[in-house]
């Protein structure tokens, strides 16, 4: 455990070197911008929210792993719960660097934020904006993100008490607890996160809508949050930690991220051809923009969008044998990260920064969130046992087969 | 064609699954084992190797992906083009929900008459019971018993480890 602070610490040490060269860079390319913030600030702002909602969305995964597989009654996975409890640490801190980069970004990363764009007469006046004032106003706005980031940290911090308490008194009556707090966090989940996926990532191409978006980037959470414990299962695993965790519970974790990889793939569809099929111009300006906008900077990463996401998962891990094989999962779980990362990337680059976003900023981002989040990570999985010793199904977590 | 058998009837998965491990260890030829319900680990205990259903599976899903691709390509691009909704005639996003479908329902029947065929299984087939408690709460273990089998011998085997009757059937196969 030791190891992997030191390991994330030096992430983060490394990485705020390469993201402050980035910064650098980006000062000296800066060129236009008299309405807006200088570029290389702009492109600050984007990749700190790209980064924080796609870190703070598997964050909040792992508590709704936790959550789904308490109500089924599920014993298999009770082996990777704690890691799964762990990734939780990170939704306080994410919920605020979100709150801070919000007030911080003015307009620059929100348009329906511009100065006067809901009041008529106003030359940045727009008549489909302010129709949405209902909704997108900064009352309400930051009041449902506090009320989502209090909503899921106060669950996740509950279901992780009971469990802990679990470990010291033993007995079943925390686990029956947990039952009726996971179902009611399933269900505010539910909402919760369909909403913050319209207010945070939605919201930035103000005059669009897709009816599956909350699908889309839920499913885009998900199935980075399971790349994510299987990948952290994995290196406690080799690290010599986790003695009882075998290729049974690899192939199951293997077999969710496997699915969820065609269930993403399913909800991106679905959205893209009902879009592309009926071609009304306001709804398909968002795939326009993607496949050819801006001299066809986005084309590429449109396709190896769908490649990495979908046919390099269901291509790899289709076989029995692949699922069971830990440099498979590792190379396919690391892939499947990169890619839901990118993924988000294709959701808020062309709408908040047109053809301006760039890689070095966006990276250098990228990892000091993820040091951050593996700093924060690692510690609370150090914080108590690896296996919730006295949980009810731990015995049939140990002895499961596929 | 008869054959006879020696069945050893187990009450406790457990036993069961500890019986099949020595009876095999100690050089004996397991026939089948029969079970009300499915046992966990039952197929490794008996050394049954994995499907390779699954691989033919993959094919028949080609086959389908395929044969969907082709058909509407053919038919919408060649054969009698329309213009829809003012796309191109081969536009292949508009393809792929016929071609999913045609994909999974290949691949489904593709693996059913596969299973049925090489478990040699067919509708209204006469399955021989060798013991109808085997249907309930007991599990069977059959051992075919070939000419100079030592009756003794395997009885002792088998109740040692711990099968609760030892019994010898016959049973005739078309």
């Amino acid at each position: 455990m030791a190891i992997g602070l030191i390991m994330s610490a030096m992430n983060i040490g490394g990485h705020h070197e390469v993201a402050g060269a980035a910064h650098g860079a980006g000062q000296g390319a800066s060129a236009h911008g008299s309405e807006h913030a200088p570029i290389w600030l702009r492109r600050l702002f984007a990749s700190l929210w790209q980064s924080n909602v796609f870190f703070l969305g598997i964050s909040a995964v792992g508590t709704v792993f936790v959550a789904i597989h308490t109500v089924a009654y599920a014993g298999w996975s009770i082996m990777v719960r704690r890691i799964a409890e762990a990734f939780s640490a990170w939704i306080l801190p994410g919920g605020v660097i979100l709150l801070l980069v919000f007030f911080a970004s003015g307009h620059n990363l929100f348009h329906w934020r511009t100065e006067g764009i809901m009041e008529p007469g106003s030359a940045n006046y727009d008549a489909i904006i302010a129709g949405k004032a209902g909704f997108l106003n900064i009352g309400f706005y930051v009041g449902r993100m506090v009320a989502f980031i209090a909503i899921w940290w106060f669950f996740s911090k509950r279901l992780r008490d009971l469990s802990l308490q679990e470990d010291q008194l033993g007995g079943t009556g925390f686990w029956d607890k947990s039952i009726n707090v996971s179902a009611m966090f399933l269900v505010l989940y539910a909402v919760t996160s369909s909403i913050s996926a319209w207010d945070w990532v939605m919201s930035i191409d103000t005059h669009w809508f897709s009816t599956m978006f909350g699908w889309y980037v839920f499913a885009s959470w998900w199935v980075s949050g399971i790349a994510g414990i299987l990948l952290t299962a994995i290196y406690l695993k080799q690290a010599g930690y986790l003695r009882f965790l075998n290729a049974n519970h690899l192939h199951d974790l293997g077999k969710l991220m496997f699915g969820f990889s065609i269930f993403w793939t399913y909800v991106w569809f679905s959205q893209f051809m009902l879009i592309w099929y009926a071609n009304l111009p306001e709804e398909a300006v968002y795939f326009n923009q993607r496949l050819g906008g801006f001299d066809g900077k986005y084309t590429w990463l449109f396709f190896f969008n769908l490649i990495i996401n979908f046919a390099f998962p269901f291509l790899v891990l289709m076989t029995r044998d692949a699922k069971r094989q830990i440099i498979m999962l590792k190379i396919v779980a690391t892939a499947v990260l990169i890619g839901h990362w990118l993924d988000f990337y294709m959701m808020i680059m062309p709408g908040t920064l047109q053809g301006d976003s760039g890689f070095i900023i966006e990276i250098g981002t990228g990892l000091v969130f993820l040091g951050g989040f593996l700093l924060l990570m690692t510690k609370r999985l150090s914080q108590a046992s690896l296996v919730p010793v006295n949980h009810p199904f731990v015995e049939e977590s140990v002895h499961h087969t596929t | 064609m008869t054959k006879r058998y020696a069945l050893g009837i187990f009450e406790d998965e457990d036993v069961l699954l500890h019986a099949i491990e020595n009876v095999r260890a100690a050089g004996v030829k397991i026939y089948d084992v029969f079970s009300p319900y499915p046992v966990h680990g039952i197929d490794d205990a008996l050394g049954i190797e994995r499907s390779r259903l699954p691989i033919a599976a993959f094919f028949y899903g080609l086959c389908g992906l395929s044969f969907a691709l082709w058909m509407q390509i053919y038919m919408l691009g060649f054969d009698w083009p329309m213009i829809i909704g003012g796309k191109p005639h081969i536009s292949l996003p508009s393809f792929i929900p016929v071609a999913f479908e045609l994909t999974v329902l290949f691949c489904c029947h593709g693996m059913v008459i596969t299973f049925y065929t090489i478990s040699g299984l067919y509708p209204r087939m006469k399955v021989p019971v060798m013991d109808v408690r085997s249907t309930d709460d007991k599990f069977v273990m059959a051992i075919e018993l070939k000419e100079g089998t030592d009756m003794g011998n395997l009885t002792q085997l088998l109740r040692s480890n711990g099968a609760s009757e030892v019994n010898e059937k016959e049973m005739t196969k078309e």
